[in-house]
């Protein structure tokens, strides 16, 4: 793309007025509220002002020596980190599988495609309404939901506690999360494969290549770009993950602590420091996975 | 990122130019496919049945044993419960979505035009900071938010939702017209700046009409992740003054689990993103795509 440099040639030098001033809003009100208020949380976590009175003065990195010494929060971490492999692991499986079984065209496409991204429509609340009972833990007789289905299929081995139970249970909070985003991991692989050049198929063709080996050789790796795309895009969704846990389980239930969770539940107590601390612990979270991903595309827009 | 590939929906597959003559082996990989393919769609429409049935049962209807069964008889109470609790939530939810998207949408639009045009120093930076404000949890900014809405004395519920909404709507609504802008051809602009017309003169006259396809994908994404928003809704409003979503929750978390009623509640709260959904659906990959997938 050449540059665009409105006002060069009328005087010989740059004028940048217009443009800045239509963009100048925006970047004052995110500097505030997206820059500004990271810093001030970072402040609020760095004081010792566990009520919802004033402060009672700095205490540097307390707040998170306390925290990481919570075995409470290090189990959210350990949940967080159980949640988003399991979320990150199904969508892309599932959505991977879908594209490439649509991907050379069936009939009905439209069709399965409609119904297998519907679900990205609907509320993590909404959603948590129906999952709550299809993930009710009652085994036995007295099961419902996903337990009673397996029970009438003859499938009673399957019956679990869901998301009660205290190891993995956090990741049957994943399966809605599955069911609601892989139509989107696989609308994006879909565009990718049909965004693959006609000719590659045909060169490999003419090279002799079986189907198999076509995609293992050809077409797979061409989809590398949207695996990361799609990496970036459910990690960042997951690491966030609050709404899900609060509609199934609720805030207090243990099992299915993590970091949003707690933020929430230390702010409605008022320990205000706590709460900004937890909160910035998820931001350091989020940026190991944002911030490579953003610096390449810093990179490329310099060369653009 | 040199994406062109903003405003795109999913592509038609291409008719195969090397149609291979019918074998067995290859019919039964047919056989396989579309099996694979209905035993997903019925998974994946399987809460939705629940949903459906179980909405329309009455009390006693909603036991174990008949969980997965049709109702006994076709009941509309948990319906008449569920709109009871929704129905003020839902006109409150509207009157704070569709302020949020169209504002966001407009000064979007504006700030993708600067960038996709307009290299000023800086201006990578500028928009690389712009796309992490679209990453943050919010979780980071929360507290200190809930003190600088309070400075501000910005009404809580839709007033404060409407604003946040708007603000942290800005960066993916830059970005995805931004992506849209840069696809457009130098001429057209070139042609205008000729004729004498200045910057906002430009954008109302030429960048603006050909902006509806980004202008679509941008309030559909804008209406459905304000519409489903909860994080923001219980931090900044009550179920007096809320959304939907806080109304639902309430309704599906009292101490008495109205099954009926929770399902039905849940299916009249997800009617409006679903519409525009079966309408709009075609464009509904571009949001967050646009500016992820290389082009």
């Amino acid at each position: 793309m050449s540059t665009q440099t409105p006002a060069k040639r009328r005087g010989g030098h740059r004028v940048w007025g217009p443009p800045l001033l239509l963009i100048t809003p925006t970047i004052v009100v995110l500097g505030v509220f997206v820059y500004g208020l990271i810093g001030a949380n970072l402040n609020t976590s760095f004081q010792d002002r566990h009520t919802r009175g004033p402060s009672e003065g700095y205490v540097g990195f307390e707040n998170y020596a306390l925290l990481f010494s919570d075995d409470t929060f290090l189990y959210s971490l350990r949940n967080l980190l159980l949640y988003t492999g399991t979320f990150l692991l199904g969508t892309l499986i599932l959505g991977f599988m879908w594209a490439w079984l649509l991907e050379k065209g069936v009939r009905g496409e439209s069709l399965f495609r409609a119904v297998y991204l519907f679900p990205m429509a609907v509320s993590f609340i909404a959603s948590g309404v129906v999952w709550r009972w299809l993930l009710n833990n009652a085994e036995g007789d007295r099961s419902s939901g996903l337990n009673r289905l397996f029970g009438s299929l003859g499938l009673d081995f399957l019956q679990n506690p869901w998301w009660t139970h205290e190891r993995w249970g956090i990741m049957a909070i994943a399966l809605p999360a599955v069911w609601q985003l892989s139509g989107y991991v696989m609308a994006l692989f879909l565009a990718g494969f049909r965004g693959i050049p006609e000719e590659l198929r045909e060169a490999g063709r003419i090279d002799g290549a079986t189907e198999w080996q076509l995609y293992r050789h050809v077409l797979f790796p061409q989809l590398s770009p949207v695996a990361l795309s799609a990496i970036i895009i459910i990690g960042h969704m997951s690491l966030k993950v609050f709404d899900l846990i609060m509609a199934i389980a609720g805030q207090t239930n243990y099992t299915t602590q993590v970091p949003a969770t707690q933020m929430w539940v230390e702010f409605t107590r008022g320990d205000y420091a706590k709460s900004a601390a937890i909160g910035t612990v998820l931001l350091l979270i989020v940026a190991v996975l944002i911030v490579p991903y953003l610096v390449a595309t810093y990179r490329s827009e310099r060369r653009r | 990122m040199s994406t062109a590939a903003t405003v795109k929906s999913v592509p038609q597959a291409r008719p195969s130019k090397s149609a291979s003559p019918p074998t067995a082996k290859s019919a039964v990989a047919r056989t396989v496919k579309y099996a694979l393919l209905l035993l997903f769609l019925c998974i994946i429409l399987m809460p939705a049945y629940v949903l459906f049935v179980t909405s329309f049962k009455g009390i006693g209807d909603a036991t174990p044993t008949r969980a997965w069964q049709l109702p006994t008889e076709w009941y509309f109470g948990g319906w008449d419960r569920a709109w009871d609790v929704l129905a003020p939530a839902l006109g409150r939810t509207f009157s704070m979505v569709i302020p949020a998207a169209v504002i966001s949408a407009f000064i979007g639009s504006m700030n993708g035009f600067v960038l996709s045009r307009w290299r000023f120093p800086g201006a990578d930076i500028v928009f690389t900071l712009i796309l992490f404000g679209m990453f943050i949890p919010y979780q980071a900014v929360m507290i200190p938010l809930v003190q600088l809405m309070q400075a501000l004395s910005v009404p809580s519920g839709v007033p404060s939702l409407i604003v946040l909404h708007v603000v942290y709507g800005l960066p993916i609504t830059t970005l995805i017209f931004r992506n849209y802008y840069a696809g457009v051809p130098h001429e057209l602009i070139e042609s205008a700046r000729v004729d004498g017309a200045n910057m906002l003169r430009t954008y109302r006259s030429i960048i603006l009409p050909i902006s509806m396809p980004a202008f679509v994908v941008v309030l559909m994404w804008q209406f459905t992740s304000a519409w489903n928003d909860y994080l923001f809704a219980l931090f900044f409003s009550n179920s007096r003054n809320g959304p939907v979503t806080i109304s639902l929750n309430f309704l599906a978390s009292g101490q008495l689990q109205d099954y009926s009623a929770s399902m039905a509640g849940a299916l009249i709260a997800s009617v409006p993103t679903l519409l525009v959904y079966i309408l709009l659906g075609r464009y509904f990959v571009g949001g967050l795509m646009a500016g992820s997938v290389k082009g």
